[in-house]
């Protein structure tokens, strides 16, 4: 099943718009003003934040510049995710803008991982891509694109091409239709409280008697205490929507 | 979902019949369950048996449609001085009363009924339409003398005068057995049977009906039963086919084969079956496999036979086909069967013989006929369901829910069948479809008001099972409300009863015992419950089914569908569950549009306060290049090598772009043509077997006739082209989702279904917009006709006659992923014949020869003669196309055949007869070869009944809930009546059959329930008194076509009713008022029309026979009517838009008004446009006079996109 196009526009053109500020102990030569910009949810941090360096870099020295990172009250922000679902797993309480603190110093080494160049961003994308599709269709898919292919589709999220991505990316989300759905559904669910990164499995779209699963069963299936009665304050939240649980069939919100 | 389905019949060994269809998971019981039966024979309309009283009975599935036939017989008058016309005629005319020949006579009260299975509907009245138009009151004809050619006007010279009584009678003894009853000499009669076979239904085209019934007596002696047809279901007697030997079983293929074994082991096989002798001639005799063990059993299909032989193996012939009927060896195949069954599509069944099971082979596909492997059905009775059910309830209380629920999905499941096939309904036209002679008859349809009721109850009783489960859903989620409200919404009546037990339900699935009832949904808490499945599993599989005897000659399995059979339901959960399944769409749009709308709600939220600031990624110029091929625009005219490039950027304003261009060489100089995408107006894929080719039409190149054509080496590659187009169009003219209420629907010649909004200035306004500008997208499917109203719903037919109704989405074919919606979108497909001629001329040697004269046309040609078509070279249209059948003789050919489908002429090209005289010296016949398409598109079949044509009331202001007005003409010509279609569901439910004298072939039904068609013969008629109470009107009024026309389609708008007649002359009704809706005379407004859509606003559209275009001509031509005002309702000249290569439109959606305000300002303007129009159009009146010159046979001229 290939979603429909107003959804796939609205999930791709989700925009948080954020006001980054230098972080206070920074060493300036004339004050920095905060920088305000709109940030693609299903994108990556240190993808979209050049301008950011820039306007911050001009006010520094050359010397007190090291490897960007961001910080939401208190929390380093891992570039590695997803810009959405770090936004609603920190911050989906907060009055918009969301603040965000930027930092040249005093990198956290045991919260995150470095980003020296795009390349390692478009590695780790690249990688989660191919985990997905390993999940759907063995790997089929992924293996028989060809580079141009993956470039495109890397290209395609860096320059917000929403019809180049999906030129490529809709063969990832097809198959044949005998099949009823892919071999099992990539996911991740992430949780704001604990100290796990987050839950995986393996799950498949239709039940051993044929009919299709709903996200409420996988939920049921994979945190099945989040679904208790006890567990009625957790809310779920996938492109920042509170999740209906009847849904009648997995809706692959989310592109990988 | 709406996927029609077919049964399998079956026979256990206490002789109860059931039957299983191809989406059920149950074995359904017989209706009439008052006969054990030894035998049964199916096929998709009918069923034939041998009951244990060895009786022969057949079992005619109703449909909407009832079986009817029509009496006919003429009153002969001759006029004498004294007392006028009078019955006394000269001894030497013909009879009082006597048949159309005169040579018979026949008078009113020898009409009797055939069998007591057939009941009059109405009484003996006359004809009152002679060749199309009607006659005095009275129906009289005249003429000078018998016999001759008759009139309807009265002369001084006219001696004679004739008049035609009919009366139909129609078959009422179906969904129930009824016994063969023969009024033969009793000497004569067969002893009892013992076996019977039909099939041979594909031997000639004649439409659904038509069948060679075999059957054999104890005695072993081999019957025939005569003209057994759709309007005959009982044949009409028995005739004795000798045989070399005493026969003890038959079976008879689809198409010509027939196989029979003999007491002694050996097989006879029956050749010379063909159209004109579907008895065949006589018997070939085949061996049994293995010398000891003689053949049992013999079953065969299309093109293959099985047997089984006195050792109970199975075994498979080699080398079947028409031209050699015997076959070529014998394989053994793996398992031991009490008998096979060669079913549609050479699937095979069998009856195990250890376990009396029945088990279907599996992987039979063309390519490899004898499958692979034998599967056992497991599928479990209906019996054991509620069986079953009652057991459990033993449990607890919780399952009175599931037992009760399932008590009524057991009374739910036939009636539920029946508005898929059902037919009891018809019965009520006979009450609401009288003609008025017909009033006194309907006796004995008030047990069709009952059966209506009954499937009323389960209409209502499905529902809330489907709600239920919805219910449970919501229970989990605390989102009860708003889903509650969406229930009501698509269940208006929802019973109280239902809704207690679904919260009875919640509060037991707390219980601790009740694990059971959790499992009556399926989709949601499913698993605590399933332990309980499997005791249940256990149960049903204990007592499975003994059987003694299958068919499945009206089962159709094919590689796509997904048979239920093979696994062990668990009770209620699979019934639940496919009834859920038939909902989804519904409930599915209903947690989409939540979805939706919660986005929307969070880019509101996240995005509105903040527009103002910076995008974190600024937008550049995206490109697309490639290698195409283009048909360069100098002479000669040729494919070249392009490079192509499509370059996508955004404004400042937000709004995306695109450019396309196209670099070539022209002389060794580097060129290239650019088109802006948002003045591209259309994109049509031209598949063909040559080219994966596409052309883009501009407003300039609609003038010109010429559009940009492009081609990609492969399908892929051209569809990748065709999307990524397509997107950029839509995006630079902010069009997405499904098509507005509004919409203009057309169809090319080449099936693909093309869409385009409205914008209010098409109709009226100051600048009316010329409609070659008007924009139109591509939605999946693969339609003839399409006709839709203003309330979005949308109906199409096929090449193959089946109904389709629009499901509300937008996408499919090629059109996959972005610009397609995820739901909504099934598969479709359609069947087409493509035609070639074999052409022969007369020497005085040998006679008729395939051999030519030198300038004669080539002896196998299309039909113009230019083209080689020979059976081996011509392939399907396009790759997307797959031949379904053999190359066969078509005798339906215009001008009639002989009974070699030959038609005759004095030379090529000519007009050709079905006879061979004096003066003929050449005769060709048409061979024609079944081809099939799969694609993909936002539509459902309406099953079963197919159609020729369809029209949707456009309603000004209805409120929601109203049912819609639909009417139809199935391809057999009768008049249809859809009840219960609405906005929710525009599928309706059944059909209402509405009485006429003689086929039809057009309808159209306008504002105000106004109601005209035409008839088979040209003539056109009015329906009175129809009205949202009395949907299929009272009577239908003749009215008189224009001089000397045979009219061919009606179009009624608000007021205006267009015709047009078979010589493409379009023509007005003058002087309708309500107090005279049938107007009086025919104005002539137009030539050159092939047909035409008159909407809502009386506004009148027309596909254009032919239209010059500055660089070429095109056929089937989008036209627009202008200058249409409510004093000028014929308009003033023509405006010309897409073409050529269409074949269709409707515009009956398009009810936007432009305001009225701006209207009046402008009349002085008005009259400086007509004034031009006027001179388009006598320019366009001198092109038309031309035409017929500049379409000679070359069919080069048409450098349209699509050619017809």
């Amino acid at each position: 099943m290939t979603d429909d196009k107003d959804v796939l526009r609205d999930v791709w053109f989700g925009r948080i718009p954020t006001c980054f500020t230098l972080y206070q102990d920074e060493i300036t030569e004339r004050e920095a003003e905060p920088y305000y910009l709109l940030l693609p949810r299903i994108s990556y941090l240190t993808l979209v934040t050049d301008k950011v360096k820039k306007h911050f870099q001009k006010v520094m020295r050359q010397e007190e510049i090291n490897e960007i990172w961001f910080e939401y009250e208190g929390t380093p922000l891992k570039w590695h995710y997803p810009i959405g679902l770090l936004f609603d797993l920190h911050a989906s309480n907060t009055a918009l803008p969301w603040n965000i603190t930027v930092h040249f110093k005093n990198f956290p080494e045991k919260d995150l991982l470095h980003c020296h160049s795009k390349d390692v961003i478009e590695a780790h994308f690249m990688a989660c891509i191919k985990e997905a599709d390993a999940l759907k269709h063995k790997s089929q898919v992924i293996n028989e694109m060809q580079k141009k292919d993956h470039k495109q589709l890397w290209m395609g999220l860096q320059n917000d091409k929403f019809e180049q991505f999906w030129a490529i990316n809709r063969k990832l989300m097809e198959y044949p239709p005998e099949d009823n759905g892919f071999r099992y559904i990539p996911f991740r669910i992430y949780q704001a409280t604990t100290e796990r990164p987050f839950i995986q499995k393996l799950f498949r779209p239709i039940a051993s008697g044929g009919q299709l699963h709903t996200l409420g069963d996988l939920l049921k299936d994979v945190c099945p205490s989040a679904i208790t009665p006890e567990g009625g304050a957790l809310r779920f939240f996938m492109h920042c929507m509170d999740i209906s649980v009847c849904s009648h069939r997995i809706y692959h919100l989310d592109k990988r | 979902m709406a996927m029609s389905s077919s049964l399998l019949w079956a026979v256990d060994i206490f002789g109860r019949v059931y039957t299983l269809s191809t989406v059920g998971q149950h074995w359904e019981l017989c209706k009439d369950t008052q006969l054990e039966f030894k035998r049964v024979s199916a096929v998709k309309q009918c069923c034939w048996g041998i009951a244990c009283d060895h009786q022969v009975y057949t079992y005619v599935f109703s449909g909407d449609v009832p079986i009817r036939y029509q009496e006919e017989t003429y009153e002969n008058q001759r006029w004498n001085p004294v007392g006028g016309f009078c019955e006394k005629l000269l001894p030497s005319d013909r009879w009082q009363w006597s048949d159309v020949s005169g040579l018979k006579h026949q008078q009113l009260d020898s009409f009797t009924l055939p069998s007591p299975h057939w009941e009059w509907e109405s009484d003996w009245y006359v004809d009152e339409n002679i060749g199309g138009e009607p006659t005095e009151k009275g129906g009289w004809t005249y003429a000078i003398d018998f016999p001759s050619t008759y009139t309807k006007d009265k002369k001084w010279n006219s001696c004679v005068r004739r008049r035609r009584w009919i009366r139909y009678r129609r078959y009422k003894s179906r969904d129930i057995w009824a016994k063969i009853v023969s009024r033969d000499d009793p000497d004569q009669l067969p002893d009892p049977f013992n076996d019977i076979s039909i099939g041979g239904w594909e031997i000639t085209d004649e439409p659904l009906g038509r069948l060679s019934v075999w059957a054999v007596s104890l005695q072993g002696r081999v019957w025939y039963r005569e003209n057994v047809c759709h309007h005959n279901p009982e044949g009409s007697m028995w005739s004795l086919i000798t045989t070399p030997g005493e026969v003890v079983q038959i079976s008879c293929g689809p198409y010509d084969l027939l196989w029979a074994t003999l007491w002694e082991g050996q097989a006879i096989v029956r050749e010379g079956i063909d159209r004109n002798n579907p008895q065949g001639i006589s018997w070939s005799i085949v061996e049994s496999p293995s010398s000891e063990n003689g053949i049992m059993h013999v079953s065969v299909g299309v093109d293959v036979v099985w047997c089984v032989t006195k050792d109970r193996k199975v075994w498979f012939r080699r080398g079947v086909n028409s031209h050699n009927p015997c076959g070529t060896s014998w394989i053994e195949m793996v398992g031991d069967m009490m008998m096979v069954n060669v079913g549609l599509n050479n699937q095979v069944w069998g009856i195990g013989c250890d376990d009396r099971a029945i088990y279907f082979r599996q992987g039979v596909t063309p390519s490899e006929l004898s499958g692979k492997t034998w599967k056992a059905i497991v599928c479990g009775r209906e019996s054991d369901r509620s069986q079953t059910g009652s057991s459990t309830s033993l449990l607890s209380a919780g399952c009175f829910f599931t037992d009760d629920i399932q008590n009524q999905t057991n009374a739910v499941i036939p009636g539920d069948a029946d508005t898929s096939s059902d037919t009891d309904l018809p019965s009520i036209p006979t009450y609401l479809a009288n003609t008025p002679p017909m009033g006194a008859a309907a006796s004995g349809s008030g047990s069709s008001a009952g059966n209506q009721t009954a499937e009323i109850c389960a209409n209502l009783t499905v529902d809330p099972l489907d709600s239920d489960q919805g219910e449970a859903n919501v229970a989990s989620t605390g989102n009860k409300k708003s889903h509650l409200e969406s229930l009501k919404s698509t269940n208006p009546n929802p019973s109280a009863e239902l809704q207690w037990t679904n919260i009875d339900l919640k509060e037991a699935q707390k219980h601790p015992v009740l694990s059971v009832s959790t499992f009556a949904e399926t989709s949601s808490l499913s698993s605590l419950g399933m332990f309980s499945v499997g005791t249940e599993e256990q149960y049903g599989a204990d007592e499975h089914p003994l059987w003694a005897w299958v068919s499945g000659g009206g089962c159709l399995v094919d590689l796509h569908s997904p048979l239920k059979w093979f696994t062990v339901s668990s009770g209620l959960s699979s019934s639940v569950q496919s009834l859920s399944l038939s909902i989804t769409p519904a409930q599915t749009a209903a947690w989409r549009k939540q979805i939706f709308q919660q986005l929307s709600e969070r880019t509101k939220r996240e995005l509105e306060n903040f527009r103002h600031y910076e995008q974190a990624v600024e937008q550049s110029v995206w490109v697309k290049t490639g290698m195409l091929q283009w048909w360069r625009n100098w002479k000669p005219h040729k494919w070249m090598d392009v490079r192509v490039a499509l370059e996508q950027f955004t404004g400042s304003d937000g709004m995306r772009d695109s450019i396309l261009f196209v670099y070539y060489m022209y002389h060794e100089e580097k060129k290239y043509i650019h088109v802006f995408l948002n003045e591209v107006t259309i994109i049509v894929d031209v598949l063909n077997e040559a080219k994966h080719s596409f052309a883009l039409y501009t407003p300039e190149r609609t003038k010109q006739r010429w559009p940009i054509r492009l081609a990609a080496t492969t399908e892929q590659e051209m569809n990748d082209w065709l999307s990524l187009l397509n997107m950029s169009c839509c995006e630079s003219r902010r069009i997405q989702g499904p098509p507005s209420h509004h919409a203009i629907w057309s169809v090319t010649c080449k099936g693909d279904i093309f869409v385009s909004e409205p914008s209010p200035e098409l109709e009226a306004g100051p600048h009316l917009m010329p409609c070659d500008q008007m924009f139109w997208r591509q939605v999946g499917g693969h339609l003839r006709l399409i006709e839709c109203n203003n309330q979005g719903i949308v109906w199409g037919i096929g090449y193959d006659h089946t109904a389709w109704v629009y499901t509300g989405g937008y996408g499919g074919g090629f059109i996959q992923g972005l610009a397609s919606s995820a739901d909504n979108i099934y598969t479709q497909s359609d069947v087409k014949c493509v035609y070639i001629y074999e052409n022969q001329r007369w020497n005085p040697v040998t006679g008729y020869s395939s051999r030519g004269l030198p300038t004669d046309r080539y002896m196998w040609s299309d039909a113009s003669g230019l083209q080689e078509c020979t059976k081996v070279n011509t392939k399907p249209p396009s790759p997307q196309w797959t031949w379904v059948s053999d190359w066969y003789i078509d005798f339906s050919t215009s001008g009639g055949t002989d009974r070699e489908g030959w038609q005759y002429a004095a030379d090529f090209p000519a007009s050709y007869h079905g006879h061979k005289t004096m003066k003929d010296f050449v005769r060709r016949r048409r061979w024609a070869r079944k081809c099939k398409i799969v694609t993909s598109g936002p539509w459902l079949e309406v099953p079963p009944v197919t159609l020729w044509d369809i029209s949707i009331i456009p309603s000004s202001d209805a409120v929601d809930e109203e049912s819609v007005a639909l009417w139809a003409i199935s391809d057999k010509g009768d008049v249809l009546c859809r009840l219960g279609v609405t906005q929710q569901n525009p599928a309706g439910t059944s059909w209402l059959h509405v009485g006429t004298d003689q086929p039809f072939i057009s309808i159209s039904i306008g504002a105000f329930y106004q109601v005209w068609a035409v008839a088979r013969d040209g003539s056109a008629f009015y329906r009175g008194s129809v009205s949202p109470k009395k949907p299929a009107g009272d009577c239908w009024y003749h009215i008189p076509s224009p001089q000397k026309q045979k009219l061919k389609q009606v179009s009624v708008g608000r007021t205006s009713v267009f015709v047009l007649d078979k010589n493409g002359n379009l023509w007005y009704r003058q002087g309708i008022t309500p107090s005279y809706p049938q107007g009086s005379t025919w104005d002539y407004v137009s030539n050159n029309i092939r047909k035409m859509s008159v909407g809502p606003l009386d506004q009148v559209w027309v596909i254009a026979d032919k239209v010059q275009g500055s660089h070429s001509l095109s056929c089937g031509t989008v036209c627009h009517r202008t200058g249409v005002q409510p004093m000028e309702p014929k308009g003033l000249s023509w405006d010309y838009g897409i073409g050529g290569g269409w074949e269709h439109i409707t515009v009956r959606g398009n009810a936007t008004e432009a305001s009225r305000v701006a209207m009046q300002d402008t009349s002085e303007e008005n009259s400086a446009v007509s004034k031009d129009l006027e001179e388009n159009e006598s320019k366009g009146r001198a092109e038309h006079s031309k035409t017929p010159l500049m379409v000679s046979e070359s069919q080069d001229l048409d450098r349209s996109a699509v050619n017809c």
